[in-house]
């Protein structure tokens, strides 16, 4: 019997009688503001987090923090200063981007999650292996818990897609948290409207 | 007396010898149970979120083989290949097959305890593989030659100077330095030219959806995204116990990983893997090694809803004052007490007694497990099969002497009083496992009995 066919049969005479899925409450809001929470939920892991008004703003937060080095964003609207054509490129050759700009789907506030599917990064590397992240979301589009982000979500079908809070960060040693472990060093929240 | 040269009362005599060290142990990890408490009581209906959890869990092992049948086919469609395997042995094998079919010797890894139950690392160590653990505290215990002591922070037994070390050991740090920001940043140049370079990534899973196919892991340092998105061949490792029926049960799960595990809202990432990239190879190893038979255990069967925050080590007051390590097995602290005896009674029969049954860790677990009272009952299993470990059985059965003859409870509690008092050696030696790094109580001049006795004749007068 192949291993498959063997643990299946094991797992069918060893489970237990069917116990029901249960069906959850509407679990209760945390605080009364999503964006306030949101907010600072996000300073208290280490985000920076910009109120801006449109592109243009966006573009003067870039320069006025990123004079040099490589700046990556799929979105069209930033081409005068970001390379937006490195989709097609070789995973790798990103290794000495400063900058990643993306747009978000939406935000959660009790954690600052924000989520972000493949087709809005380019490449499925470019939020992990950029120095700096910057990403994008719409004020209306800030949730308040993991549960309507799932609602939300749905059954979108991505093929790959991430909840990314803060900055990468590890307290591996004698729990002193260091920001910037493999990923970026710092994550810029920027919410736009 | 001692049942083997390495059970848990030898091993955590061993942690004992640097005071100094216990108590900074034991305070770091309760600082790290107290984060926990903190952010879980900002949290409205924390309570009911376990249930929720628990509830899914027990939901999940009741219909655990439609939903391995549903996973299996929509992470195939998804375009992920599957494999099954009964063991540790022939999970090793199958990670092997697969790098040598692309004739690839070396391999990044991000953390997957059940690699570490399968001691893939030495496998294919022997095999000609060379392994890199990407994780950070992974890769200090790696470099020390030691097994992680935690299974969320694998170097918390470790102090910084230790560390400082081996990085100048072996990654060239200077001397005599052992600051954390430092540390980390050399890491992070060591690991990102291994993250270049490797063609093959070992990530485990946390959760893994039925409805979809696809499967989440977590991760703050972003280590497992590094490795996978680099690389041409993503194996990602899993029991069989991972699955989640639905992804919006993600929610559920998501809010009570990180909380529990660190004191953190989420980790910084929880990524969802669903198809391989363009010309990536992805594949899924489902792993059984002992699951099954822990299945059809009805008194142990809860301990695999366990998520592995890593809430009860953080509580436990044995683990924090015995270190990971003196469990010997790749899950430490009270549900590798439940774990391990599954796999090897004999072996891990000291386990279950290496907690005071307080209860603690039951409180905390995410899952609502009932870890105090699996452990009660594995002691038993355990000295019903004759596996009790020595010491433990001599006192066990002068205690049931003791209990079951009230002559002799009040002659030994009146005998224990006379030598407590004058030979209090006596007691504290290694026949009495339980005053080992205690300091004895002052004795009572008078037990309750004789109190009593005293009183009611007081009062009878
Ligand atoms: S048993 Fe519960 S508390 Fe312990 S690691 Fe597993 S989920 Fe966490």
């Amino acid at each position: 019997m192949s291993s498959r066919a063997q643990i299946l049969a094991a797992v069918l005479a060893n489970q237990p009688a069917i116990l029901p899925m249960p069906v959850f409450e509407p679990f209760s809001p945390q605080g009364s503001n999503n964006l306030d929470l949101f907010v600072a939920t996000a300073k208290g892991i280490g985000s920076t987090v910009h109120f801006l008004g449109g592109i243009s703003e966006v573009k003067q937060l870039i320069h006025s923090n990123f004079s040099v080095g490589r700046i990556i964003s799929p979105m069209a609207e930033l081409s005068d200063v970001a390379e937006t054509d490195f989709a097609d490129l070789d995973a790798h050759t990103l290794e000495d981007v400063e900058l990643g700009v993306f747009k978000a789907h939406f935000g959660v506030a009790e954690n600052s999650a924000i989520w972000v599917t493949e087709e809005l990064l380019g490449k499925r590397v470019s939020p992990f292996i950029c120095q700096h992240l910057m990403l994008l979301i719409n004020k209306t589009d800030i949730l308040q818990n993991m549960h309507q982000a799932y609602d939300k979500i749905g059954t979108a079908n991505y093929a790959f897609g991430t909840f990314i809070a803060g900055p990468s960060k590890t307290a591996d040693i004698e729990q002193s948290l260091v920001l910037g472990a493999h990923g970026p060093r710092s994550l810029a929240i920027v919410i736009l409207g | 007396m001692i049942q083997t040269p390495k059970d848990h009362a030898t091993l955590a005599d061993d942690f004992n010898i640097d005071e100094k060290r216990v108590g900074w142990h034991d305070d770091t990890l309760w600082w790290i149970r107290e984060k926990r408490d903190k952010i879980a009581w900002q949290v409205p209906d924390w309570e009911l979120l376990r249930d929720a959890a628990s509830n899914i869990k027990d939901h999940v092992l009741s219909n655990l083989n439609p939903y391995l049948l549903q996973f299996e086919a929509n992470a195939i469609a998804n375009g992920i290949t599957v494999h099954w395997a009964a063991n540790a042995a022939e999970h090793n094998q199958i990670v092997l097959n697969i790098l040598r079919s692309k004739e690839i010797n070396k391999l990044v890894k991000s953390k997957s305890m059940l690699t570490e139950e399968c001691h893939l690392n030495d496998f294919l160590a022997d095999n000609g593989v060379d392994v890199i653990d990407s994780d950070l505290g992974e890769r200090i215990v790696q470099l020390a030659e030691e097994p992680p002591s935690h299974i969320v922070l694998p170097c918390i037994h470790k102090k910084k100077e230790e560390i400082g070390e081996l990085f100048h050991k072996h990654l060239g740090t200077p001397q005599g330095n052992s600051d954390p920001q430092l540390l980390t940043e050399a890491a992070r140049h060591h690991l990102r030219e291994t993250f270049l370079s490797r063609k093959a990534t070992v990530t485990g899973i946390n959760f893994a959806v039925a409805e979809t196919g696809e499967f989440v892991v977590c991760t703050n340092e972003g280590n497992a995204d590094m490795g996978a998105h680099l690389a041409d061949v993503h194996i990602a490792c899993m029991g069989i116990e991972k699955i989640i029926p639905e992804r919006k049960d993600l929610g559920v799960f998501l809010r009570l990983l990180a909380r529990s595990a660190t004191g953190q809202p989420i980790t910084t990432y929880s990524s969802h893997f669903k198809k391989p990239r363009e010309n990536q190879e992805m594949h899924i190893i489902l792993v059984d090694n002992g699951r099954t038979k822990q299945l059809g255990r009805a008194d142990f069967r809860n301990s695999l809803k366990c998520i592995r925050c890593g809430a009860c080590m953080n509580t436990c007051p044995v683990y924090r004052r015995s270190g990971g390590h003196s469990y010997h097995y790749a899950i430490t602290g009270p549900i590798g007490a439940i774990l391990a005896p599954n796999l090897d009674m004999e072996k891990y029969a000291d386990l279950p007694f290496a907690s005071t049954l307080c209860g603690s860790c039951t409180n905390v677990c995410p899952v609502k497990i009932d870890i105090h009272q699996q452990l009660y009952k594995w002691r038993q299993v355990i000295v019903q099969n004759g596996y009790a470990p020595k010491a433990k059985a001599l006192s066990m059965k002068m205690m049931a002497f003791t209990l079951s003859s009230p002559f002799a409870y009040h002659a030994a509690g009146k005998m224990g009083r006379i030598v407590l008092k004058y030979a209090p050696f006596t007691v504290n030696n290694k026949f009495n496992p339980w005053y080992k790094q205690r300091d004895m109580p002052d004795v009572p001049t008078a037990s309750f009995g004789e109190w009593y006795q005293k009183n009611r004749n007081n009062n009878e007068q």
